[in-house]
């Protein structure tokens, strides 16, 4: 018995990204300073949400698929 | 350097990532049933997932930490631990090494051994391994947790203790499986926390160029020509005009071939990744498949080094300078989270160095349950219980090779020169293993007293060049010259522990063969098949797709570290 691994993983990065996403929206301006005024919270928060969810897609794809066949077994 | 506070993201990144980890190991507790189970994952591991887990293993935060810190002290030099160590050497182990590791059904390397030479070789690479993974587990412990009290300001003991019963718990529950899924996890996590660092970094240095730049006084100021920071050969011709003091024979031999080979062939640690493999076409991949990700690291573990050294020379004091006025490399990663990372990215920073921390130490854990386990209890000390016994036995072993662990990094505090020399003592008992495994594995007249007693001679032969040569500028004691006369002066510690690699490889190399040669041989063509090449049947592939074939794909593997060696000449 096992499952899907994609699933966790894309499961935790759309949670960080969520988290990052919406702090980097709702957070101060001045803790920027220091990332050279880019809010990196905002941006990498999406590019984590982007990540988690294609993981999460190939694990649904995976699901309805089935196992990718392994080639011959030696 | 000024401590960090954490805010409330942060937190909540880092215990989302805990959550994920422990539910992995709670969702696998069922898939454990048996001792196979447990220690080799039933061998059911997917080669994208075995080769993820190959990487992240040996990705502990000793490594993250580790190669910055020498980005910072040698520039792109570092770079040839990977492109000159690791790389061949994973397509050697996945090409020619892992038909017999896997084809022999082995359980582990110490296994491998005994059925190829006898019960004593055996013995001693059990033995060696067992100690080493709990020290070395106990040494990283340690270090993690002085860097989270340094720049966190958390007690000690609490990242301890913490840090120890959260990898006990998963590889309790799931066994090696929980291991190796929570080191795929944990292997995006280091790259998707630590990349946002290096392109902030980047962005403000200028890119490469601007980086290039501002590292050239770095490089003049020292007394080396102006790019031995950001270029990997072209200063290798002589140890004076580089910052590693070594030149390039010494450093394709020593590091490339002995060491790097040594390593990626021969350890258990990474090795038992690739025998979890779920088919034989699977193993071999799973090197080839790690090596792709592994050509590209120095991009997140060594180029934040060069970024730290670089603006602390040009913009004044980054990092914090010693008494000897050399600056603390070791911080250069921790002082550039909080430099660039504000609250939420500083807590995926950071949660990404505690799951580096954690892969490398469920590493030495499982490879240990299983070697202690197998290869020591149910060898000499209660052979032939049923499979649920050993079972059992594995489970205890998980909980006293951390328990073993929290004690070593305890005895690092009281005693740090000990420490020094035990990891001294297995750099000698290392260096020669990976000639008894070549000629073991390629020449069928190896006898099981060539194996061993080659061990020792190369052994010996490491203690005995260390004692007897010193680097530059070092006192004689744990860095060399503790037998009394020093023959020789290496520029650098590094030069001097390559060239103690290559005499341990060369004397176990010859010894073998030579002890070999008067000694009987033991094991006939039938029980050698399998484990000797030419004795094995060639493994046929050419029904498969090129990219699913080793030898193509080692291929491919090994022109992209070349492009890379020539991008970065």
């Amino acid at each position: 018995m096992s499952f899907d691994l994609r699933l966790p993983i894309g499961l935790m990065f759309s949670v960080f990204g969520v988290l990052l996403t919406v702090f980097g929206l709702v957070s101060d301006r001045a803790i920027y300073q220091r990332s050279l005024g880019i809010n990196v919270n905002l941006w990498w928060g999406l590019v984590l949400v982007v990540f988690g969810v294609v993981m999460l897609g190939l694990a649904m794809r995976g699901r309805r698929v089935g196992p990718p066949r392994e080639g011959v077994r030696l | 350097m000024s401590q960090v506070q954490l805010g409330a993201i942060d937190y909540a990144i880092l215990i989302v990532y805990f959550a994920f980890v422990l539910g992995i190991g709670w969702v696998l507790r069922r898939s454990v049933r048996n001792s196979e189970d447990f220690f080799l994952s039933g061998r059911a591991i997917p080669a994208w997932i075995a080769g993820l887990a190959f990487l992240s293993a040996n990705l502990g935060a000793q490594e993250v930490i580790g190669m910055a810190a020498s980005g910072a002290k040698y520039g792109i030099l570092t770079s040839h631990f990977y492109w000159v160590g690791a790389i061949p050497a994973m397509v050697f182990v996945g090409v020619f090494m892992m038909p017999f590791y896997y084809g022999s059904r082995a359980r582990s390397v110490p296994e491998y051994l005994r059925l190829r030479f006898d019960e004593k070789t055996r013995g001693l690479n059990a033995m060696t391994f067992a100690l080493m993974t709990v020290f070395s587990s106990g040494i990283s412990m340690y270090a993690l947790a002085k860097l989270l009290e340094l720049i966190l300001g958390w007690s000690f003991h609490f990242s301890v203790v913490v840090s120890a019963i959260i990898v006990l718990a998963y590889i309790f529950l799931g066994g090696l499986t929980s291991a190796i899924y929570n080191e795929v996890l944990q292997f995006f996590l280091i790259v998707l926390g630590f990349l946002p660092l290096v392109l902030i970094g980047l962005k403000d240095i200028g890119g490469w160029n601007g980086l290039t730049a501002a590292l050239v006084p770095v490089a003049t100021d020292a007394g080396y020509p102006a790019g031995a920071w950001t270029h990997s050969w072209r200063y290798l011709g002589s140890a004076g005009t580089n910052p590693m003091g070594v030149e390039w024979f010494g450093m394709v031999m020593g590091l490339g071939f002995v060491l790097s080979f040594g390593y990626w062939c021969t350890d258990f640690l990474v090795v038992q990744r690739a025998m979890a493999a779920e088919s034989m076409s699977a193993a071999r991949r799973t090197p080839l498949l790690a090596a792709v990700p592994k050509m590209l690291f120095p991009a997140l573990v060594i180029l934040p080094g060069m970024i730290a050294i670089a603006l602390h020379h040009g913009r004044g004091g980054l990092l914090p300078v010693g008494a000897d006025g050399t600056p603390n490399y070791n911080l250069a990663v921790p002082t550039l989270l909080a430099h660039y990372l504000p609250p939420g990215l500083l807590g995926l920073g950071l949660t990404a160095l505690m799951a580096s921390f954690m892969s490398g130490m469920a590493g030495n854990v499982t490879a240990f349950n299983a070697v202690w386990t197998y290869d020591i209890y149910q060898s000499y000390i209660r052979p032939g219980q049923p499979d649920r016994h050993y079972l059992r036995m594995g489970h205890a072993a998980t909980v006293f090779g951390i328990v073993a662990s929290v004690a070593a990094a305890y005895a690092t505090t009281r005693f740090n020169n000990i420490m020094d020399m035990l990891q001294l003592v297995f750099a000698f008992v290392n260096a020669p293993l990976f000639a008894t495994f070549l000629l073991g594995m390629f020449w069928r007249r190896a006898t099981g007293h060539g194996a061993f007693f080659g061990l020792l001679a190369g052994t010996a032969a490491a203690a005995l060049h260390h004692g007897l040569t010193l680097p530059h500028g070092s006192a004689p004691g744990l860095k060399g010259g503790f037998l009394g006369s020093v023959l020789q002066i290496y520029p650098s510690e590094m030069a001097q522990n390559f060239w103690t690699a290559i005499v341990a490889w060369t004397t176990c190399f010859v010894a073998t063969i030579v002890i070999s040669l008067l000694t009987e041989r033991r094991k006939s063509d039938a029980e050698l098949t399998g484990l000797v090449y030419s004795l094995t049947p060639k493994v046929r592939d050419d029904d498969q797709a090129w990219y699913r074939r080793p030898g193509p794909l080692g291929a491919v593997v090994l022109g992209m570290a070349l492009v890379l060696n020539l991008l970065f000449w």
